[in-house]
């Protein structure tokens, strides 16, 4: 009891960020999780993710320059600033290559940032070993930037990354326009005679600038996550970007916040891996639930749209059996029994198909047992397949007649043709298919139908 | 410099290595996916640990095993997040092996605190090429190092089977549409070259490290790729630059630090770092399409 | 006897009958019920199709009346929401060895390593079957038909270093390399110099003698009259099908090009002039 007790007191002091040194971590984490989040979201819908993997393990040999020149000049080798000084010159140099391979020879994307993802990073490990060796100073603890070490930060680092991160929120902020047509449309951009050129590169320093001040906290493998995981998980949840932007700086700073609280419990345990790993439970939640573009919403429109297309197929085919029974002329045929082996013959179904379509009718009610091998519509049934088979010789005919914009309206699944394409237009549809002929079956004044036809609004 | 059987060993170890991932890496390069190559290598990390805590011992085989299984389960996690998530598929793998990634470095650190047994993930990243002609074992009236020898053996496994699937692999790598059409299974090629991918990494990382690997599954294939125009002529170049750079890279290793009065440094680094300079003269000089060569106009007639 | 009982009854005689519509082996391409949804929008709807043997059938409709997808669901290149294909009255992963497929142009890297010979060769891949290596006599057959397709000449060329029009060529030779009997080309017209056009027309023309069926996605109006003998017209739904004198009619174009008919350029005009 009592030991349960302190630890819900432990894991409170560390939330409510009570003591300094865990509150300084937080904060800075949390800050560069939400500047990671929004710059991050920008790469992400620039199919851009892995550009940060590649800045990230080209900082590597200036990381390792930097130390060297600063002990050689007499100074301290470890003067954080200046490390990522370097860093930041030859992440841009490695960026600055992949850029020149893309586009003076035929290698493609992937293929440049892998070279000079793993040329940089070898030459850096090459460099770091070698001023390991240097008299003057201990280079122990560069290694730090491959695997990041939080609790080796003091203050001035953490005051630093704070500093960084939220310059680059505010940044991003100040461009939000800007990137967000560079990511939208880059040729309208440019046909605004906008600096397209220009804002890239602002984009591209300020994701510069949050993967360096990551390093330290954690490591240049992981610091991609930073960039494209709170992103990533807030695009399932929405199709615009601003609410986007939001989410994924929401995430963001929530991983930071509760990956680096998370550590500061087990202090074994690095807090740039339970970070990454507390931003990847958010994605994996977002990826299925997500209520926009989730797994299990997609799986179950796809589910529905099955359904639906089934239900439809199967309605309307009784229908037009009915109807080529009747004597084809105006008015709805009557509603009598239909053969299995006639519906059999209608539609490609196999008899496993049909069966499960004949239980989704029968549950929704739409079919009536009969006897032997007969099936029959029921009341509510026989109205709705005398509205689909309507809906679809009207939605035929607009894709005949208006074909240049049709596709765009045609909503199959649409209760009444008329709420998309307004009462006029399906007058005059239903006009033209009447001239054709194929319209004799449709019923003339179907009251079902047309008690309930609102004009679209 | 002073030159040794233990750099003898060192630089046909690394040549190996090198060979063996340039051949798989070639196909990589041609189906633009030559980032797998580095989310594989850092995702075995949990593999390795799990290994490593069922076992509850540093015995080599159920870590290499857990390593090989975690790589392939990369590509299919890579490969779900992108299709069933609609995810990019850059960003998928990023995510993915970043994950892992994590999971390794935090399932170390709890073996660590409970088993009391160190196990350094650096030793995953840099590898100890230096180290490798220490662990020799004879082999007939031979004593090889114990890497060589593993080495040699995936190197002839990848050579034997794209030898045998060389038009499987080039149709699908060129036209999967085409090649799903023919009745030959793209989606089988490609788990199968991640397998390959997975399996060399694995069996690459505690005598080279992870560096070496990603550098040679991609650098020496892409330098080839500028230089021919017929597919078997890359992978024999890039088989060529990844030997080529294994034993310049040493060379300049443990000659190049000293002049500036430096220690050597590591080999696999700089094997990466030759490689690398390799592709960049490669890149600006060569005579068909070079970035500083005016470009020969020999497009025919249409 | 309820339903359910009917349909597990299943084994009786005429009920098997009632796999229909039933296609015989005769019928290079019989389309059922077909709807294809990316996402959940639908792309195709119901299309419901025939396709006679030994015609060269062209697809025509407006941009985004789903011709690429209604070749690619046929090769199970992408999902069918609902529907059934069948190849010579199978189904197509049963009939593989009948279909040769000519993908567009931009769909694969040409800058990819391999020169024309090669690519014609990949056509063999399916014959060779899986492990075997490429033979002489596959070799041989590749440069029979890059020869005739009139590009013997450029068979060690690279296939980056080859023309728009010879790049076409060199699929066109991979395609009859494969010897297939029904064949899907998607839009083998586009962005071709007039030889070429000249050379596609009349492999086409010698592949309905030798009695095979070939599919083209075309978007150019002016030429169908004279290129197909056959004519699919498409938008989401088949508007139309049959033979081209029948089909190809200003009312059908109208209906199948609605309002852009209009708008359609220098062979939209001739189309019409010809009409008149």
């Amino acid at each position: 009891m009592s030991e349960s007790g302190t630890l819900l007191a432990d894991v409170l002091q560390v939330l409510l960020l009570q003591t300094h040194n865990t509150r300084t971590v937080v904060l800075s984490t949390a800050l560069l999780g939400m500047a990671s989040g929004l710059v991050g979201s920008f790469l992400l819908l620039r199919k851009r993710s892995l550009m940060g993997d590649a800045l990230s393990h080209a900082s590597l040999p200036g990381i390792a320059i930097a130390f060297l020149l600063m002990v050689k000049l007499g100074g301290n080798g470890k003067f954080l600033p200046g490390l990522l000084a370097g860093g930041t010159l030859t992440g841009l140099l490695g960026v600055g290559w992949v850029m020149a391979i893309r586009k003076k020879s035929k290698i493609k994307d992937d293929t440049a940032m892998g070279i000079v993802l793993s040329v940089f990073y070898g030459l850096g490990v090459a460099m770091l070993q070698m001023v390991s060796s240097v008299p003057e100073a201990s280079a122990a603890g560069l290694e730090s930037f491959i695997l990041g070490k939080t609790a080796s930060m003091v203050t001035q680092d953490l005051v630093l990354i704070a500093g960084v991160a939220s310059l680059t929120i505010l940044f991003s902020l100040l461009l939000l326009k800007e990137f967000t047509l560079l990511c939208f449309d880059e040729t309208f951009m440019h046909s605004l005679g906008w600096p397209v050129q220009r804002v890239d590169t602002i984009l591209l320093i300020l994701v510069t600038a949050v993967t360096v001040i990551g390093l330290q906290a954690v490591g240049l493998i992981l610091i991609i996550a930073f960039l494209i995981t709170p992103a990533a998980a807030a695009r399932f949840w929405t199709n615009t970007l601003s609410h986007m932007l939001l989410l994924a700086a929401l995430i963001g700073a929530l991983s930071g916040w509760l990956g680096s609280s998370i550590s500061a419990l087990y202090p074994n345990l690095p807090a740039g891996a339970l970070i990454v790993l507390v931003a990847a439970g958010v994605f994996l939640f977002s990826m299925f639930f997500g209520g926009a573009r989730g797994v299990l919403r997609r799986g179950w429109l796809h589910i529905r749209l099955r359904r639906r297309v089934g239900r439809q197929h199967l309605l309307r085919a009784v229908f037009e059996l009915l109807e080529a029974r009747g004597e084809a002329l105006a008015g709805w045929p009557p509603n009598e029994p239909v053969k299995l082996e006639e519906l059999l013959a209608k539609r490609s179904w196999s008899h496993g198909r049909l069966k499960q379509l004949l239980r989704q009718a029968r549950r929704e009610d739409h079919i009536e047992r009969a006897p032997g091998s007969w099936v029959q519509l029921s009341e509510s049934g026989f109205a709705e397949a005398a509205r689909h088979t309507r809906n679809h010789r009207l939605w035929e005919m607009y894709l005949i007649t208006h074909a240049d914009v049709a596709t765009q309206h045609v909503d199959r699944d649409a209760d009444l043709v008329e709420h998309v394409l307004g009462v006029e237009l399906v007058r005059k549809l239903e006009q033209k298919l009447t001239e054709e002929g194929v319209a004799l079956n449709l019923p003339a004044s179907p009251h079902l139908i047309s008690k309930t036809v609102e004009p679209a609004s | 410099m002073i030159w040794l059987l233990d750099d003898t060993w060192i630089v046909i170890t690394g040549a190996l290595c090198a060979v063996a991932c340039a051949l798989p890496g070639c196909f990589m390069v041609l189906r633009k996916m030559s980032m797998m190559g580095d989310a594989i290598s850092h995702a075995v990390l949990p593999g390795l640990a799990i290994g490593y805590l069922v076992a509850e011992s540093r015995d080599a085989l159920p870590m290499l095993l857990g390593a090989a299984l975690v790589g392939v389960l990369t590509a299919l996690f890579t490969q779900w997040v992108g299709q069933f998530g609609n995810v990019d598929r850059g960003a998928a793998m990023g995510i993915v092996f970043t994950t892992l990634f994590a999971l390794g470095l935090v399932l170390i650190e709890r073996a660590a605190d409970h088993e009391n047994i160190d196990l350094d993930p650096s030793c995953v990243l840099y590898g100890a090429l230096e180290m490798a002609p220490l662990d020799l074992m004879t082999l007939g009236a031979w004593e090889i190092p114990r890497a060589a020898l593993w080495l040699a053996v995936v190197l002839l496994l990848n050579l034997l089977i794209i030898l045998l699937l060389y038009k499987e692999f080039n149709l699908s790598s060129f036209d999967p549409s085409l090649a799903s059409t023919l009745g030959i299974n793209a989606t089988f090629m490609h788990y199968l070259l991640m397998s390959m991918v997975a399996v060399t990494t694995v069996a690459s990382f505690e005598a080279v490290g992870s560096i070496i690997v990603i550098a040679m599954l991609i650098v020496p294939g892409a330098t080839a790729y500028l230089l021919t125009q017929r597919l078997w002529v890359m992978l024999l170049l890039s088989a060529l630059f990844g030997i080529l750079a294994s034993a310049l890279g040493h060379v300049v290793a443990i000659t190049v630090p000293t002049w500036f009065g430096f220690d050597s440094t590591s080999s696999s680094g700089m094997m990466a770092t030759i490689a690398g300079l390799l592709f960049l003269l490669v890149w600006l000089f060569n005579p068909r399409e070079g970035v500083w060569v005016p470009r020969r106009v020999n497009k025919t007639e249409s | 006897m309820g339903i359910d009982a009917v349909l597990e009854d299943r084994p009786s005689a005429s009920q098997r009958i009632r796999e229909v519509p039933s296609h015989p082996d005769t019928v290079p391409l019989a389309i059922d019920d077909l709807t294809v949804a990316y996402q959940s929008k639908p792309v195709l709807w119901d299309i419901d199709l025939d396709i006679p043997e030994g015609k060269l059938v062209g697809i025509v409709g407006p941009n985004g009346a789903g011709k690429s997808t209604l070749i690619k669901a046929c090769l199970d290149l992408v999902p069918k929401a609902s529907g059934r294909v069948k190849v010579y009255g199978k189904a197509y992963s049963e009939n593989r060895s009948l279909v040769g497929y000519v993908p567009q142009r931009e769909s694969v890297d040409w800058d990819y390593p391999v020169s024309a010979l090669d690519v014609v060769t990949m056509g063999t891949y399916g014959r060779i079957g899986l492990f075997n290596p490429v033979r002489k006599k596959h070799r041989e057959e590749a440069m029979q038909a890059l020869e005739h397709v009139g590009i013997g000449h450029l068979a060690k060329r690279q296939i980056s270093q080859l023309s728009g029009g010879q790049q076409q060529r060199v699929f066109l030779a991979r395609a009859l390399a494969q010897d297939a009997k029904l064949y899907f080309m998607d839009e083998p017209f586009a962005a071709v110099d007039a030889a070429t056009e000249q050379a596609i027309v009349g492999l086409l023309h010698e592949l309905k003698e030798q009695g095979k069926t070939v599919l083209v996605v075309h978007h150019d109006l002016a030429s169908v009259s004279q290129y197909f003998d056959w004519v699919v017209l498409l938008n989401m739904r088949v508007v139309n099908a049959g033979p081209t004198e029948e089909v190809f009619t200003r009312e059908n174009l109208k209906a199948t090009y609605g309002g852009k008919l209009a708008l359609l350029d220098e062979a939209g005009q001739a189309l019409r002039d010809s009409l008149r």
